[in-house]
């Protein structure tokens, strides 16, 4: 009894890994014989963002149960952070995937550090009210980012918050052979693109091991028993408080993480990429997926992001079609005729698999 | 502890002073003061498990309880009665702190817990269930009796992320211990399904094998048979009874079967709008003209 469940579980992780894996290394071949042609390739790396963009997300809105509509704006950190990081080591780390790395490490703590400061204020709250609060926050983020101005040349890092919106570039006041890496409103200019799939991957990868240990855990069962019932968690002596800032400051990170590679994956940048509407596309995949459903997250984002694009054929109607497809798929999913059906369904086939076994 | 810390004093020094004040200040012998609680006489050499010195709440200007006073022993059984509103599970609230009080000291085995948490008084000692259950009903049957485990790991968010050793340790450990604690109220054969599902006697007795899980001195049971029927309730005393004898620990329970709490409490509290009425034994509660005044009214405007 008590080892079916721990199979169970274990089985679905590693499904999910295998999953991953198995695409990584099919996309991977097509890649290489040219079975890919280049708007295909270049929406890899982005879609991997954006699956572990989902994922993270869904441990704050599923696992833990408060949703928030913030999520661009770690995403944003992250990847300014990381941009910075990778072109200010520039001539100091050649190795393009170590540079990447440690931008993908830089962009998770800042975002972590972020999240944690949100989280102090943000987490007292609930419901509808800590929704609006974490949508504010990401609004800043991004107002904030869109003042900064920095540079990098001999000396170091040049950074100056330009709010008052009258300073330029030149202020920064680099020597020779300096490099403006962030130019206000402009975002990220003349950024060296070093953001690969394989390293889109193993950000999958590692969330995917965090995301799913975490919740098959003590401090993951604690954070589900928050979200299920609150009263209920503090009074078997969990600290709701600690836990809520667990889930949301890992969220943070990921996302932060994800950021990075984003930021390196493109030349130009701009802030505004990481807006409102980014934060309610990742809410998308998410709930579609289902909430606390890591490999539906991972499917409801390659879906998603890959259909306006395949839609093209359509011109002006895409978006219609688009829009079409997300409210019958979220009908159908939770329709409760249907998923009736599904269950007996699945019950049917473990019925059918367990003959078989039993017959072998 | 350097040696110049200690000021040694011979005998004489001491019969000096003792000669020196004598006279000038007026002391009397310490007597004991008039306990108005009572515990059982197995316990009355330890400490009390919960002693509760003038407790009260005021929620704007109402006074939901006042002056409450209430010992327990380590391994009594008590109950807290009263009509509806009375007040008891404030009392409850009280004491896990989901409520601050606004006076008195509540004692948990002679430690004051102002200041404390609810999830620290969980780890403090007191464990409870609700009255209308809470239970995490999404999850399984297993994993709640998990989450009341929660604080016997210890291992970190590391550990969980890298699964060391530590973590398959624990969680083994954890998952014979939970089980454990299904087998009491006869829950193993449901360890997997979902808690939601099961009927609503059984998430009772689940409520109640979580809070023990959190390895409490002290549990409080809000209307455990609440919706039992009387042979369920008559399993349901059983199983507090066995719960005392095999954890050695206190029972504090609201309940409004008469039957239940008269056949094992041992000591009785009886509240009505916030205050206490009546206390002592089931025998003595059951004559005592104010706690039939409170249940059943005057009669007539002619006094009992």
């Amino acid at each position: 009894m008590n080892a079916k469940k721990y199979l169970k579980d274990a089985k679905s992780d590693l499904f999910t890994y295998a999953g991953v894996i198995i695409a990584f290394i099919v996309i991977s071949i097509l890649k290489a014989n040219g079975g890919l042609n280049r708007s295909q390739t270049g929406l890899l790396v982005p879609i991997c963002c954006y699956i572990v963009m989902a994922v993270s997300l869904n441990l704050t809105v599923g696992i833990l149960g408060d949703l928030s509509l913030g999520h661009a704006g770690f995403m944003s950190v992250g990847a300014f952070s990381g941009v910075i990081t990778a072109m200010s080591l520039m001539n100091v780390i050649p190795s393009a995937p170590l540079r990447l790395a440690l931008a993908m490490i830089v962009g998770a703590f800042f975002a972590a550090v972020i999240g944690f400061l949100i989280g102090i204020p943000v987490l007292r709250l609930t419901g509808d009210y800590l929704a609006i609060v974490t949508l504010a926050f990401g609004e800043i983020i991004k107002e904030l980012i869109t003042c900064l101005l920095v540079g990098v040349d001999a000396d170091g890092l040049h950074i100056i918050f330009n709010a008052s919106g009258s300073k330029t570039a030149a202020d920064l006041n680099l020597l020779e052979g300096g490099r403006v890496i962030i130019k206000g409103a402009q975002g990220a200019t003349g950024t060296k693109t070093i953001a690969s799939f394989t390293a889109g991957f193993i950000l999958i990868m590692i969330t995917l091991v965090i995301v799913q240990n975490l919740i098959r855990s003590r401090h993951g069962r604690a954070i589900m028993a928050v979200r299920d019932n609150r009263i209920a968690a503090e009074a078997v002596g969990i600290p709701v408080t600690k836990y809520k800032m667990m889930a949301f400051v890992t969220s943070a990170a990921l996302a932060g993480a994800a950021g990075a590679l984003f930021g390196l994956n493109y030349s130009n940048l701009a802030a505004t990429k990481f807006d409102f509407n980014t934060s309610i596309l990742v809410l998308v995949f998410v709930v579609l997926g289902g909430l606390g459903n890591i490999w539906g997250s991972i499917i409801a984002t390659v879906i998603l992001y890959i259909l306006p694009e395949a839609l093209r054929g359509f011109a002006s109607y895409r978006m219609l079609i688009y829009a079409i497809v997300l409210i019958v798929v979220m009908l159908t999913t939770n329709n409760p005729t249907l998923k009736i059906w599904r269950e007996e369904l699945r019950e049917k086939l473990s019925k059918k698999n367990g003959k078989e076994a039993k017959d072998a | 502890m350097t040696p110049g810390s200690l000021r040694v004093l011979n005998s004489e020094d001491v019969w000096d002073a003792k000669t020196e004040l004598q006279g000038k200040f007026k002391r009397d012998p310490l007597v004991p003061i008039t306990r108005t609680s009572y515990i059982p006489e197995r316990d009355a050499d330890k400490t009390p498990i919960l002693e509760c010195i003038d407790l009260g709440i005021t929620f704007g200007g109402l006074k939901a309880v006042d002056n409450f006073n209430m010992t327990i022993g380590r391994t009594e059984i008590a109950g807290l009665i009263g009509p509806n509103g009375a007040g008891k599970t404030t009392i409850f609230n009280l004491l896990t702190k989901v409520y601050q009080p606004t006076h008195g000291t509540i004692l948990l085995d002679g430690k004051d817990i102002a200041g404390m948490s609810t999830a620290h008084v969980n780890r403090a000692g007191i464990a409870r269930t609700f009255q209308n259950i809470r239970l995490f009903h999404n999850q399984t049957v297993l994993d709640n009796v998990l989450i009341g485990l929660h604080n016997e790991m210890d291992y970190g968010m590391g550990g969980a992320i890298l699964r060391l050793p530590g973590y398959w340790r624990a969680e083994k450990i954890a998952r014979a211990r939970a089980m454990e604690y299904l087998s009491l109220f006869h829950l193993e054969d449901h360890a997997e399904e979902p808690a939601g599902s099961l009927p609503y006697g059984a998430q009772r007795r689940l409520e109640i094998a979580r809070a023990l899980a959190t390895n409490p001195s002290l549990l409080l049971l809000d209307e455990p048979a609440a919706g039992m029927n009387p042979s369920e309730t008559a399993e349901l005393m059983e199983n507090i009874a066995r719960i005392r004898d095999t954890f050695h620990i206190a029972v504090l329970l609201i309940e409004h079967d008469m039957s239940l709490v008269m056949n094992i409490c041992e000591g009785i509290v009886v509240l009505n709008f916030g205050r206490i009425i009546a206390k002592g034994s089931p025998d003595d509660i059951r004559t005592d003209p104010k706690v039939i005044e409170a249940y059943l009214g005057r009669k007539g405007g002619k006094s009992l």
